[in-house]
């Protein structure tokens, strides 16, 4: 099941109507708790909203008294449950939650790190050089063959190297530590920076930069070129070296990336899909 | 005029926001009085494409107390759940002092803060 299909659990501290409110530090520490693990946690007071579709699994915490939790339960969806916090210590909020989670099957949260590339369309020129870059299978096109961030959870952990890679600073990792990579604002001087740009014609074979620039006027692919497909892996990994001299690149990345045979058949893979969405935008002749 | 609501993105997997900024907004909302949302990580929500970005995103003003402002509108986007830019403010926490950042989360008044889009609205 990818995570796209999961739900999740979501933790209201309900201080509405027929409810008392939390102490304000009891509050803080059922938030804080309920956070640290994982939870979406809504406090909600009279009229108050709650963020929701109408469909996710739901625990009620409220101090309610038993006997109208039992009449709000009575009424309540199944998805919803309701419970008295009245008596219940952080520790045992935490442990209703967990508990209504396993119950209706929610997602645990926090098992994966969400570290992926988020794209910056106001940027983004749709040259493809991520899609054809990225050897996990991070990036696809969508129907009218946009660039698009397709599988979140293939992206290597730390590692923001299609970031370097984009001419146009176009992609983020926002728990990156440093600008313009964690979403800070783009600055010329980041443009220009000689660390920004990691020669992709290094990796590709061919002088990509000056290709994009004639593309227009040459209705030509970058890709057109033929290359020598060991020179293209030698390549790619003397790239991948650099940026991890560079701190960019945790080694456990470096010592998860497949062989070599399997990274030269995902590069030209990468490159077919790149191609072809390039192709179906009426890049090439 | 209805008050914006308020989310606040907890970062749980990374040490991007200080800690003692998270813990000093997230005890000063809870102090407010407010009612509020808050998310262990909106990154991972943007990832699992969780419908209740689309809630918050569709439903008036809204304050959202997390990292870069292109950072969210674009993390927002990834979800199906554009942002409004003139109904959005968003207090970034890696770099406003946690008084700063609280006092904005619990003002009456929201100052529009999104990257203006370069071809109309955003979506995807």
């Amino acid at each position: 099941m990818s995570l796209k299909d999961e739900q999740t659990l979501r933790v209201v501290l309900y201080e509405g109507g027929g409810s008392q409110s939390f102490e304000n530090d009891r509050r803080y520490q059922a938030m804080s708790a309920l956070l640290d693990r994982g939870y979406s946690v809504t406090r909600t007071t009279v009229g108050g909203r709650v963020a929701e579709d109408g469909e996710q699994p739901m625990l009620v915490l409220g101090c309610f008294g038993e006997e109208a939790a039992g009449d709000l339960q009575a009424r309540a969806e199944p998805r919803v449950r309701l419970k008295n916090a009245s008596r219940l210590d952080v520790v045992a909020m935490v442990a209703e939650a967990d508990s209504f989670r396993g119950e209706t099957g929610a997602a645990a949260q926090g098992a994966w790190k969400p570290w992926f590339p988020v794209i910056d369309y106001d940027r983004c020129t749709n040259c493809m050089q991520c899609l054809s870059f990225c050897l996990f299978g991070v990036y696809g096109v969508d129907a009218g063959q946009r660039i698009q961030v397709q599988n979140n959870d293939q992206c290597k952990t730390n590692c923001p190297a299609c970031s370097r890679v984009c001419p146009e600073a176009a992609i983020m990792f926002p728990k990156y530590k440093a600008g313009p990579i964690n979403g800070d604002v783009v600055s010329e001087s980041d443009l220009n920076r000689e660390k920004m740009k990691i020669d992709i014609s290094a990796l590709l074979g061919g002088d990509v930069y000056q290709m994009l620039r004639e593309r227009s006027d040459k209705a030509k692919s970058r890709f057109s070129k033929e290359r020598d497909s060991e020179k293209a892996l030698k390549e790619r990994q003397k790239c991948l070296v650099k940026l991890a001299q560079a701190g960019d690149i945790p080694a456990e990345v470096l010592m998860s990336l497949p062989s070599p045979e399997e990274i030269a058949k995902r590069a030209l893979e990468a490159k077919a899909k790149a191609e072809a969405a390039l192709k179906a935008q009426g890049n090439t002749p | 005029m209805t008050r914006p609501r308020v989310l606040y993105c907890h970062c749980a997997y990374a040490q991007v926001i200080p800690k003692d900024v998270k813990e000093s907004v997230l005890r000063s909302l809870c102090d407010s009085g407010l009612p509020f949302d808050a998310v262990a990580d909106l990154c991972e929500m943007s990832a699992r494409r969780d419908p209740s970005l689309k809630t918050l995103a569709g439903d008036g003003t809204l304050k959202i107390a997390a990292c870069y402002p292109r950072a969210v509108k674009w993390l927002f986007n990834a979800a199906g759940a554009p942002l409004e830019i003139q109904h959005c403010e968003v207090v970034n926490m890696r770099i406003e002092t946690a008084a700063d950042a609280s006092l904005k989360l619990v003002a009456d008044t929201l100052s529009p803060n999104l990257p203006p889009d370069k071809s109309g609205p955003s979506g995807s």
